[in-house]
């Protein structure tokens, strides 16, 4: 028996496991999928919003405020890349520019600290690429962007060394009341929990309905995005948001943390909550709109595009705490932008629920800290030549484009909640990432995964299940 | 760490070819630097014959015509180094790399010469929309898969874009087994050569689909169908033109890019062209010392020119090393219009160039009956009627010193396209 089963390992799930595990407590997290950070939280805008955005009072804002606060400390513990770049909301010559003041002062009432409005002059000296119709902007400096796979996966691996369990490639398919406690039956095992977390991203509906009356919709909410070259990263410093106008919602261009640039999303609400697919009409849309507020963004140097599914729930709000009808069942649901900025925020909060609720204790051996994967190329010569005389494997570029030794990816596949698949090496330490999209290391990877985990190449995945990468052998003549 | 007069970075076919000529123009220290675990290059996964037809008058596979010049490099004993990765190169030539046996290294190098290669576009780059599953490969990485770790990445195959490597791979996975259905190709004509169209989908009933593109792709794990489309004059997909075909293997042939991140850290212009660097006749960049060929400087359709430019970058590489750099006392400016899309050089010295230089391009569409004209100014001095120009295939034209140095005002020469 359990004393708290969280479902789902996305960045929501992973905080409050990493969260709850300041307390004394046997606590699992289930995730179908084959590694942690695998929907939602892998496919975004890789932003920590300031949370001028949410109305007051709300959840989205209280929550937004509060983790982009707590998120540079915990880039600090937990060893994930974190880059306090700001961001800019602008308006064009033909918006209603008087809407910024209007988020300004939302801004101000939300908490957000040293936000303020700026003239074309001075916005223009900061940011040269700005389309020359914009006039006016909104300055948030406390505007970050983050890496959402190893924020993600830095919260897991630190749960899971203070003591969760994971169970991946886990799928729920029925969660019910027995007596004092939730049985948990999924597609292997049965779990039996005395608290369950539901942090299960766009299914969060459907594993709420199960057990509460109060029943909730989400519907998921398309994203595209196009992801540029790093000879692109620099087009603009901050992130550049757009005011809505009657073209709709506006796309942000941004540089991620690590150097590319990222311009999207989309917004599309769609039913198949699997339709991570890209279309031509949403990729084209995104040249065009993201003109309106960055001129000559080099749209050419695309190396990949992607889709994400926000869970977008009716109401508008986040749902987080215990449900009424269901005793120890905790939501986590409807957890959409601004989401990635709230996880840290949500993590704490509900894990302080759950505990409460459970009379949880402190937990004295709780180790806060993680070291994330050595990235070789902050070191200077000298210390790389020895890292390399300890262990060879540092000498070894795997992946050409972001320069990825083969000691990186056996950090990656050994070390907790360890990758198992190309994408998980990928996401844990960029190898494939970069310009030539994983068509240099591909085969080079699969040799390591093939060798170390150790499998054989026929079940070396893409991303796990059915994504294998080779069928069979050639005819061997 | 050794010193070296001369590093060269890449140990292909250009590098290789380059390494034997500068030795036997007079240098001594010379390294090649390779990344993967034989010299050889990307020739080593081309297992298929046809290479050689020029420089040997006969038909080698890719490992064979490689041979031949590592053994040149055997023979002559010119050190190499396999594993190892060049990592930074400055403009005043300092080689940082790296390996497993001597960490990272930098070597001070009085030429370089760069030898990189190209790599293929991914997929991203082309805005093909749908999942993204596994079972999408370049045509080279396919390449790789089957022919050195002999494994079948899929067994119902189709095919976008109609590079060599792509036609090459429809055979190669047709022999093996699998069932190619198609080949797209968004273009009205194939990018690769005309033999491998015969040789690799005629002659194995594979359909090639001219100005067609892949407009979706299904499967959320795994391809399990691909859709193509016809696509207008402005290559806009034609909506009622879908065709679906069920597979589960996309190959991406559709362009290579010369690999030229080492030479942007190094100061090395580039031409927006070709993407390679811009060079003068001596294959020098504008970085002085530093010298390209190969796929690094243009991707070129047949090895054998590639191993003859490099021949060449290796000879200019010994004489800069031992003569120093000539100033040049004119240069002449090389134009591509009205079809030539770019030339390789860039420019000429007239009093410093050899007897004779090799100016290399390629059309951008397919012309019949035409002529390549060299115009000296407004004078057209020589004119080369062929019956089709296809952009799949390198041209050529000859320039002579003796020529250039009769016209001492000679700015400009301007290469074009002409009906014949």
């Amino acid at each position: 028996m359990y004393d708290v089963a969280i479902i789902g390992a996305g960045v929501t799930g992973s905080a409050i496991a990493r969260y709850l595990s300041r307390y004394q407590v046997k606590a699992c997290v289930i995730e179908r999928e084959e590694d942690v950070c695998d929907g939602t939280s892998k496919a975004n805008s890789a932003i920590v919003h300031a949370g001028f955005d949410a109305h007051p009072g709300s959840l989205k804002a209280k929550m937004n405020v509060r983790g982009s606060e707590m998120m540079e400390d915990l880039s600090k513990e937990l060893d994930f890349p974190y880059d306090r770049n700001g961001s800019l909301v602008v308006a064009t010559k033909d918006q209603d520019a008087s809407l910024l003041d209007k988020l300004a002062e939302q801004g101000r009432e939300n908490g957000v600290k040293d936000i303020r409005i700026l003239d074309e002059k001075e916005l223009k000296e900061m940011e040269p690429n700005l389309a020359d119709d914009v006039v006016k902007a909104l300055y948030a400096p406390t505007g970050a962007i983050v890496c959402p796979f190893n924020l993600t996966i830095a919260l897991a691996e630190n749960a899971a060394d203070n003591g969760v369990e994971f169970f991946l490639n886990t799928t729920v398919e029925k969660v019910e009341r027995d007596g004092d406690h939730y049985r948990i039956e999924t597609d292997g095992k049965v779990i039996e929990a005395k608290a369950v977390v539901n942090a299960a991203g766009v299914y969060a509906d459907a594993i709420n309905n199960m057990v509460s009356t109060h029943k909730y919709h989400i519907i998921p909410r398309r994203g595209q995005y196009k992801l540029l070259d790093k000879t692109a990263g620099k087009h603009v410093r901050r992130t550049i948001f757009q005011l809505p106008s009657k073209m709709g919602k506006g796309v942000l261009v941004s540089p991620t943390v690590h150097g590319n640039l990222i311009v999207g999303p989309t917004a599309e609400d769609i039913d198949d909550k699997e339709g991570i697919n890209t279309t031509s009409e949403g990729l084209d849309s995104l040249s065009r709109t993201a003109a309106l507020s960055v001129k000559n963004v080099p749209l050419y140097e695309v190396i990949t595009s992607f889709a994400g599914l926000r869970a977008h729930e009716e109401g508008g709000d986040f749902v987080l705490g215990e449900a009424e009808d269901a005793p120890n069942f905790f939501n986590a649901l409807g957890i959409e932008s601004p989401g990635l900025s709230s996880a840290p925020a949500i993590g704490e909060y509900l894990s302080d629920l759950v505990a409460e609720k459970l009379g949880l204790e402190k937990n004295p051996n709780f180790n806060g800290k993680r070291k994330g994967i050595l990235d070789p190329s902050k070191l200077s010569m000298e210390e790389r030549n020895e890292l390399i005389k300890k262990n060879p494997a540092y000498g070894q570029i795997i992946c050409r484009c972001e320069m990825i030794t083969e000691g990186q990816i056996l950090d990656a596949i050994h070390r907790t909640l360890g990758a198992r698949s190309l994408d998980g090496v990928k996401r844990r330490t960029r190898a494939g990432m970069g310009r030539c999209q994983a068509g240099f290391c591909s085969p080079r990877t699969m040799e390591i995964l093939e060798r170390e985990v150790p499998m054989s190449a026929f079940d070396v995945t893409k991303t796990g299940g059915k994504s294998k990468l080779v069928i069979g052998y050639n005819k061997r003549v | 760490m050794k010193n070296y007069d001369l590093v060269i970075v890449g140990g292909g076919p250009a590098g290789l070819a380059a390494a034997i000529s500068a030795r036997d123009n007079g240098i001594q220290d010379i390294l090649i630097i390779e990344r993967d675990d034989r010299l050889g290059g990307i020739l080593n996964q081309c297992i298929h014959n046809g290479f050689g037809l020029h420089t040997f008058k006969e038909e080698l596979t890719g490992p064979e015509y490689a041979q031949r010049y590592i053994d040149q490099v055997l023979e002559r004993g010119i050190d190499y180094k396999l594993n190892t990765m060049v990592m930074d190169i400055s403009p005043d030539k300092k080689v940082t790399a790296m390996n497993r046996e001597d960490g990272m290294f930098v070597i001070p190098a009085k030429a370089v010469i760069l030898a990189m290669g190209c790599r293929e576009r991914p997929r991203g780059a082309l805005n093909i929309p749908g999942y993204r599953p596994a079972g999408i490969y370049s045509a080279g990485t396919a390449q790789r898969l089957v022919n050195i770790e002999g494994y079948m990445p899929g067994k119902k195959v189709v095919i976008l874009g109609s590079g060599d490597i792509g036609l090459i791979m429809a055979r190669r996975m047709t022999l093996e087994g699998a069932e190619v259905k198609v080949v797209a190709e968004i273009m009205p004509y194939s990018g690769g050569l005309k033999r491998n169209i015969v040789q690799c989908l005629d002659d194995f009933g594979i359909p090639l689909k001219l100005s067609h593109t892949v407009v979706d792709i299904e499967g959320k794990e795994r391809v399990e169908a691909v859709t193509i489309a016809e696509v207008d004059d402005h290559m806009k997909p034609i909506p009622g033109t879908e065709e679906r075909y069920e597979c589960d293997t996309l190959l991406l042939s559709v362009g290579l890019l010369p690999e030229n991140e080492l030479s942007r850290q190094s100061g090395v212009e580039l031409s927006r062209v070709h993407k390679g660097p811009v060079v003068n006749d001596a294959l020098e960049t504008n970085v002085e010392g530093i010298f390209a060929c190969g796929n690094v400087l243009h991707v070129h359709d047949l090895v054998d020119f590639v191993s003859q430019e490099a021949t060449q970058a290796g000879k200019n590489a010994a004489a800069y090393i031992s003569h120093g750099e000539k100033k040049a006392k004119r240069v002449v400016k090389l134009n591509p219009v009205d079809g030539v899309r770019y030339t390789v050089p860039e420019f000429v010295r007239p009093e410093e160039m050899d007897d004779t230089v090799t100016v290399r391009f390629r059309v951008g569409a397919v012309y019949k009956n035409a002529a390549v004209c060299t115009y000296f100014g407004d004078k057209c001095v020589a004119r080369r009627k062929k019956q089709i120009f296809a952009p799949g295939e390198m041209e050529q034209v000859v320039l002579k010193k003796a020529d250039l140095l009769a016209d001492p005002d000679l700015k400009e020469i301007t290469l074009k396209i002409e009906e014949a």
